[in-house]
């Protein structure tokens, strides 16, 4: 298709395709999201749109070769718009028989596998309970199998260098990756920067890494292993400068970009928790931007600490997932009663209590909307990819500093690790995130509230003469003086409901996606509005009339909702729980919408979505 | 009218319009006179003070103080003033707590904001009971207590306040008695110049759920018997005629003794309360618990070598600012690998 492309692949002239999705699997040891990362971010410097899939178990490092032990990264890329790191893969690598145990059975008919032929010895096969060597036994008959002596061709490569025999076997996973390189027509420069970076004090690692991946690539080429090789041209993205971002970090450059755009300090108080803590270690780099990040002694201690750095006059903010969002509960109803703007961020993985520390949920919902003693209501946002992270960080910024109120910001385990091309905005294009502290004395009283907004002044210590005391009782209207009045306490409860659910008239309506009328309306929140808008695309291209609404505003809900609701006959919600979404939309809107619920630990795969959409529509195939 | 012009503040200065809500007798009055009589003598404007609270009769103390103030949730207030202080080093944070609020359920907010040496005070109401739950037994009441959730006793064995907190490594560890007002005086105005974490444990009467806490040390006939006063660079004395000190024995611990008799002052220790190990003031602090030992007040511990926690994170955001130059927000969006899409 291109010059460079044939310059590249040498004599063979790759084959042009429009996307592939590629699974990266081995042990925890093995290094396979570092080299699912460098496969992402060479595509995606090259133009291709991405979405991944990083999945990895909890434990550190369970017993080399078991399947508990597997870690895979999936990466979907493609030269047309994605959003999903796709249902089943086109190329699987396995290092080891319990990663081909776990992850064949995703492997689309005559896909690619790559497997370590080093590792299929029996004690390996022992590891993953295996009795029969799938090498040998047939069982891949249906896939084009490649054994590559990945360990044997390392260590061949790396064998002047003087490397001990485990320090070459580290550099095996780059010899996969030279060859998945070489597969894709892609150059290893991006990676050849990286390990610059990653061993600039260990040149000699440089060197290993570097040959292990130029003797993947080169062994491609010697032996025309594959006999083919792919080319997916740039997609087309609507123009600009690109990166690639997973949500943990567009949520710490969205809440940098909120400090500097508000002018206030920002106060992160956080404890660490899978899938939260990479939020934490991204805003602790970030000390130049007067970023303050506080590793707490516990999650109570990370959202009280941030509460007393509100009070203080920072943009204050905490990170967690549920069981942390859980200890936090009782200090979220101080913020909503003290009126002190916060913003809490809860990575949703699978529970309850301890539950699935790596694996997506989104079964924090109800969590986030109720989850606290009395009437405590609390404005919730969600994300809905990884990119857009950023942008809620901002809008759960300014709602806060705005209306003096906590926030919740809810993300998962997918969008936290996911990666996608996040197109980097202008500063003119980022909306004002304003604040304001009270310093005028006169007539001053804590809770003299703003006639539109309804927030309370923002009177920090330090200001003379606006000295006053706040705290968890029962505050009097106005004065804020400790009150335990009935008539008081109604009023002062209404309020804080009023306040809550007049930001609906802040916020854009909920824009209605595919058929705005038809059949089946599908409401999503947080990180399935991918993988559905994929099924309504693909739906709506063989004429089937759907809608699609993304709700990223849960609470309150913007003013709109009601209205689409009844333009369809029948309304579908997905949800990665048992039906949370659905039953406050049942609820409130008194609507016979039906659930599509997975509680797997994983995304939606498409092929799920398309199912329950024909089901519903009476189309349903018989296959 | 110029800021130098102000008159200087008075105790008026630092009341409320509110009523004060403790049951009569409460041995808290005594102390919240004491606080609000020394704040105007420190030089402090008002405006910088900020008093937070936990849960418990003495965390009521925020609405009778009449400076910034946050009553915040049972246990968590050094953690609340912890915030307050990383976000603005510049304000005076004292936090008011109590046995339960500080030992209970925020024992570990106490003992990690003492260890990072945060620059807050903390001010221990220790009664030995729970008062606004109306008379369980404490985590400082005394073995066997009987109260209302243990009619049989208590058979927990109680934390002995001074010694957690140097346990801690609190760089300021003191303990006084709420009728003792110039001794709480004196110690509060230490407390005050301390820069690093501070704690200071108020011994309290409950008059209504635990009546003559500290009887055995406040009855005027016992408490030159039972009480021990810490002065730096003074001998350790005690006794109606202080006719008893304490000496060093030569395994390194301690005994009392009676002076006369060939041992003079010059054999006693001489309180030395900035030593920069806290072994020295940890002895000390359990002392009590030993048979014939009197109960120690003053400044256990007062070492200010340490710098304090805000202080080492603003030097960590200026000494990177200087590295790197002040953060960039355009540059920090498009760091990394990016590609242009035309």
């Amino acid at each position: 298709m291109s010059t460079v492309t044939d310059i590249l692949a040498g004599k063979n002239k790759p084959e042009v395709i429009e996307q592939a999705v590629i699974r990266f699997a081995g042990d925890s040891g093995d290094g396979m999201q570092v080299t699912g990362s460098q496969f992402t971010n060479t595509v995606a410097l090259y133009g291709n749109d991405i979405a991944t899939f990083p999945d990895y178990p909890a434990e550190i490092r369970a017993p080399a070769g078991t399947v508990p032990g597997v870690s895979g990264f999936q990466l979907h890329f493609s030269s047309s718009e994605i959003h999903t790191p796709g249902d089943s893969v086109d190329v699987l690598v396995a290092m080891n028989p319990a990663a081909l145990k776990v992850n064949v059975a995703d492997l689309k008919p005559n896909g690619i596998l790559i497997v370590n032929s080093n590792s299929f010895e029996e004690v390996d096969l022992r590891k993953a309970h295996l009795t029969g060597n799938p090498l040998e036994d047939h069982s891949l008959d249906k896939f084009r199998v490649f054994p590559v002596e990945l360990q044997r061709l390392t260590r061949v490569a790396l064998e002047h260098l003087g490397l001990d025999a485990k320090s070459m076997d580290r550099c095996k996973n780059f010899f996969a990756l030279g060859m998945c390189y070489w597969l894709y027509n892609r150059s290893m420069d991006p990676t050849f920067r990286w390990i610059d970076d990653k061993f600039k004090k260990k040149p000699i690692l440089v060197e290993a890494n570097k040959l292990a991946l130029k003797a993947g690539y080169s062994y491609c080429e010697a032996t025309e292993a594959f006999q083919v090789n792919y080319e997916i041209p740039p997609a087309q993205l609507s123009p600009g400068l690109y990166r690639n971002l997973s949500g943990n970090q567009a949520l710490a450059l969205g809440f940098v970009t909120a400090s500097q755009k508000s002018g206030l300090k920002l106060f992160l108080g956080s404890y660490p928790i899978t899938p939260a803590s990479d939020i934490l270690h991204e805003l602790s780099q970030y000390k130049n931007f007067g970023v303050l990040t506080f590793q707490a002694e516990d999650e109570i201690a990370a959202i009280t600490s941030a509460i007393g750095a509100a009070y203080a006059g920072a943009l204050a903010i905490t990170t967690t997932s549920g069981p942390g969002m859980a200890l936090k509960t009782e200090a979220l109803g101080l913020a909503v009663t003290t009126e002190l703007p916060i913003v809490v961020c809860d990575i949703q993985r699978g529970g309850p209590s301890t539950g699935l520390p790596t694996k997506t949920e989104q079964a924090d919902l109800l969590q986030a909307l109720f989850g606290r003693n009395s009437e405590a209501p609390i404005p919730v946002l969600a994300a809905a990819t990884p990119g857009d992270c950023f942008w809620v960080a901002l809008e759960a910024s300014r709602i806060a500093l705005k209306y003096m109120v906590p926030v919740i910001l809810l993300s998962d385990g997918y969008l936290a690790n996911g990666a996608e091309p996040w197109r980097i905005p202008n500063l003119d294009e980022i909306p004002a995130v304003p604040a304001r502290y009270e310093t005028n004395p006169v007539d001053f009283l804590p809770y003299r509230r703003d006639p539109d907004t309804l927030a309370r002044p923002w009177a920090i210590p330090g200001t003379p003469g606006l000295e006053h005391r706040i705290g968890g009782l029962e505050k009097q209207d106005v004065t804020g003086n400790v009150n335990y009045e009935p008539l008081n306490h109604e009023k002062m409860v209404r309020i804080r409901s009023a306040k809550v659910e007049a930001i609906s008239q802040d916020i854009p309506h909920a824009p209605p996606m595919g058929d705005p009328e038809g059949d089946l309306l599908i409401v999503s929140w947080g990180s399935t509005c991918g993988a559905i808008m994929q099924s309504v695309k693909a739906q709506r291209e063989i004429g089937r009339k759907i809608g699609h609404l993304h709700l990223r505003y849960l609470n309150p809900l913007p003013g709109n909702v009601g209205d689409i609701l009844k333009r369809y006959r029948k309304v579908l919600v997905p949800e990665l729980n048992m039906g949370q979404l659905l039953w406050v939309l049942r609820a409130k809107f008194l609507v016979n919408a039906v659930g599509l619920n997975k509680i797997q630990g994983r995304p939606f795969k498409q092929s799920e979505l398309d199912q329950k959409i024909e089901e519903m529509l009476g189309v349903r195939r018989t296959s | 009218m110029t800021t130098n012009a102000l008159p200087p503040l008075t105790k008026k200065d630092f009341q409320t319009d509110q009523e004060v809500r403790w049951c009569p007798g409460c041995g808290d009055y005594a102390i919240l006179a004491a606080v609000q009589s020394v704040f105007p003598e420190l030089g402090i404007p008002r405006e910088k003070f900020v008093v937070i609270s936990g849960i418990g009769c003495a965390a009521r103390f925020p609405y009778y103080m009449n400076t910034y103030g946050f009553h915040s949730i049972h246990g968590r207030a050094p953690a609340v003033a912890s915030g307050v202080k990383m976000a603005n080093p510049e304000l005076e944070v004292w936090v008011a707590s109590g046995d339960g609020d500080s030992l209970a359920i925020g024992g570990n907010h106490t003992i990690h904001m003492l260890r990072r040496n945060v620059g807050v005070k903390i001010l221990l109401f220790n009664n030995r009971i729970y008062g606004l739950t109306k008379g369980q037994y404490s985590p400082t009441s005394e073995f066997h207590k009987l109260t209302k959730s243990t009619p049989y006793g208590s058979p927990d064995r109680p934390f002995n306040p001074i010694s957690l907190a140097i346990g801690a490594e609190a760089t300021f560890v003191a303990r006084s008695v709420d009728i003792f007002q110039s001794h709480l005086k004196d110690t509060l105005k230490a407390v005050a110049k301390h820069r690093g974490s501070a704690f200071l444990e108020i011994l309290q009467n409950c008059n209504i759920f635990n009546d003559g806490a500290w009887l055995n040390l406040t009855e005027k006939d016992a408490r030159s018997e039972h009480v021990i006063q810490l002065e730096h660079g003074k001998p350790l004395i005690f006794g109606k005629n202080r006719d008893k000190g304490i000496r060093r024995k030569p395994d390194g611990d301690i005994e009392v003794v009676a002076l006369g008799n060939g041992i003079s002052e010059s054999d006693l220790i001489v309180h030395d309360a900035h030593h920069p190990r806290a072994s020295y003031a940890f002895l000390l602090s359990h002392m009590e618990h030993r048979p014939g030992f009197p109960t120690p007040i003053g400044i256990l511990r007062d070492w200010d070598d340490l710098p304090r926690y805000e202080d080492v994170v603003v030097q960590q955001v200026q000494e990177v600012i200087q590295k790197k130059g002040a953060g960039d927000l355009a540059k920090l969006l498009k760091a990394g690998d990016t590609w242009e899409v035309k």
